[in-house]
């Protein structure tokens, strides 16, 4: 039994508490819900590379918990993910092989090839048997060109020149399938993802607050955080909330804080 | 009935100019019984970062043990403290390490970092990040601490504005809760000084 001692763990999910939380749940206590994206996440295959889209809305049950969140994530410098479903399941899965593909540059000193990413993605989800609840849409530029995919909870995956995932998926794709064309300019792939992700934000409920874009191109990206914010607030007061009586405090207790001392020995390591 | 409402709890944090606040409320309840009116929810890590863990109490405490346990290993290994952002990626790394069986809490982190830059996050039962740029709230009385931050936070506040404006938050939404109360515990952290004060409240 040296094992159980709470040393670092080395990766991998742990199942300690699984058993006490079923009795807890058979007892009559309901099971917690988890932060999601509710979510709109496009993209689309332009002239010269991918434009993917995203809303910035994150929702617990009926309430918006972040109103300004990032769902496209960072896989290689040349290419990025967007994320739908759980939170923490896209963050991690997305963060995890992001890893896995930066060691892989490390060791063949090549650029990352979208179906790498896309593979390993596939792999771990369908591991999981749609319990890692992530639907991406992955998109990327790389020695074979542009690619586009959607990979679903259960592992399975699809490549297309436009793609739509998340709750706003519907009210997305009725953009694309209706506008989208062949060998679109960047202005133009942009006014349609942009047209796209606005169209989840106005009629999707789970979908909201402003679009961020990400174009990549052979050699070059460009992530355009808050691209547009078609919702600002409006309800502020510009003179602020004031109090007129002070708050009833019990007891105050003030703790100051030490200047820290820096001790330099010798030279600084090298990198 | 959630699991997060077994014990009943409210936090919040908010960030002003090179400061932040922290604060709780200090009922300790089974269901509808009251246990503790002095519990303490937020946790100090190191001179200029803390951490609130809302939810079921059982699994904060173990989570903080754990936590202050990884925290000390780091600053043997590092000589130094860890910084806000490192610690809240801890956090996430060992609840989402428990995904399929989670802790049943829902933490809040404040700190300051480098050149006294506030830091203030919140995450879900399983690590999913939730940065915010003004104000972060947890517990059964979130809803309400959305509502009330939301209408009297402004930003840039100094230390004194901003304890005004969080003890008052915390106390509108804790009387519209009936799981959380008995008054506040409120920490104003800034660059020379930690304020902590315990606030007086409605006793029902």
């Amino acid at each position: 039994m040296t094992k159980s001692l709470d040393v670092p763990p080395k990766g991998g999910f742990s199942f300690d508490l699984c058993r006490r939380n079923d009795m807890l749940e058979k007892k009559g206590l309901k099971a917690p819900t988890y932060l999601k994206t509710g979510t709109t996440i496009v993209g689309l295959v332009f002239k010269d590379g991918i434009i993917l889209g995203a809303d910035t809305r994150a929702t617990e049950g009926p309430i918006v918990a972040d109103k300004n969140c990032e769902k496209i994530h960072y896989m290689a410098p040349n290419i990025y993910c967007c994320g739908a479903g759980t939170a923490a399941d896209t963050e991690a899965v997305t963060d995890m092989v992001s890893s896995q593909l930066q060691l892989h540059r490390y060791h063949t000193g090549r650029e990352s090839r979208v179906v790498t990413a896309l593979t390993l993605l596939k792999r771990h989800l369908f591991n999981y048997q749609g319990h890692v609840s992530a639907a991406l849409v992955l998109g990327g530029v790389d020695i074979t060109g542009p690619h586009l995919h959607t990979i679903y909870p259960h592992g399975s995956t699809d490549t297309l020149p436009f793609a739509t995932m998340g709750s706003g998926s519907l009210a997305a794709m009725s953009v694309f399938e209706s506008k989208y064309q062949e060998n679109l300019t960047r202005e133009q792939g942009v006014k349609l993802v942009v047209e796209a992700i606005c169209a989840g934000i106005f009629n999707d409920l789970g979908s909201g607050s402003n679009v961020d874009v990400c174009v990549i191109t052979k050699g070059n990206k460009e992530y355009l955080r808050n691209h547009l914010t078609p919702n600002p607030r409006t309800f502020v007061n510009p003179k602020g909330f004031t109090f007129s009586k002070k708050t009833e405090v019990l007891s105050t207790k003030i703790i100051p804080l030490k200047e820290k001392v820096e001790v330099i020995e010798g030279d600084a390591m090298e990198e | 009935m959630s699991i997060f409402e077994y014990n009943g709890s409210a936090l919040v944090a908010m960030v002003g100019k090179n400061c932040f606040a922290i604060a709780s409320d200090r009922r300790l309840g089974v269901q509808l019984q009251t246990i503790a009116t002095d519990f303490k929810r937020i946790s100090k890590i190191h001179d200029k970062l803390f951490i609130g863990l809302s939810g079921l109490a059982t699994d904060a405490q173990t989570l903080y043990q754990r936590l202050v346990f990884r925290h000390k290993l780091y600053q043997l290994r590092e000589e130094r403290d860890m910084k806000p952002e490192t610690f809240a990626s801890l956090v996430s790394a060992i609840l989402y390490e428990k995904r399929f069986g989670p802790y049943f809490t829902q933490p809040v982190i404040a700190g300051l970092g480098d050149d006294d830059k506030p830091f203030i996050c919140t995450m879900d039962a399983i690590g999913a990040k939730e940065l915010a740029k003004d104000f972060v709230v947890a517990g059964t009385a979130s809803e309400s601490l959305y509502g009330a931050c939301e209408a009297m936070f402004k930003p840039d506040m100094e230390a004194e504005e901003l304890f005004e404006t969080i003890s008052q938050a915390l106390l509108s939404s804790v009387d519209r809760d009936c799981l959380s109360g008995w008054g506040g515990h409120v920490y104003v952290v800034t660059p020379t000084e930690v304020k902590e004060r315990i606030l007086k409240g409605r006793m029902d």
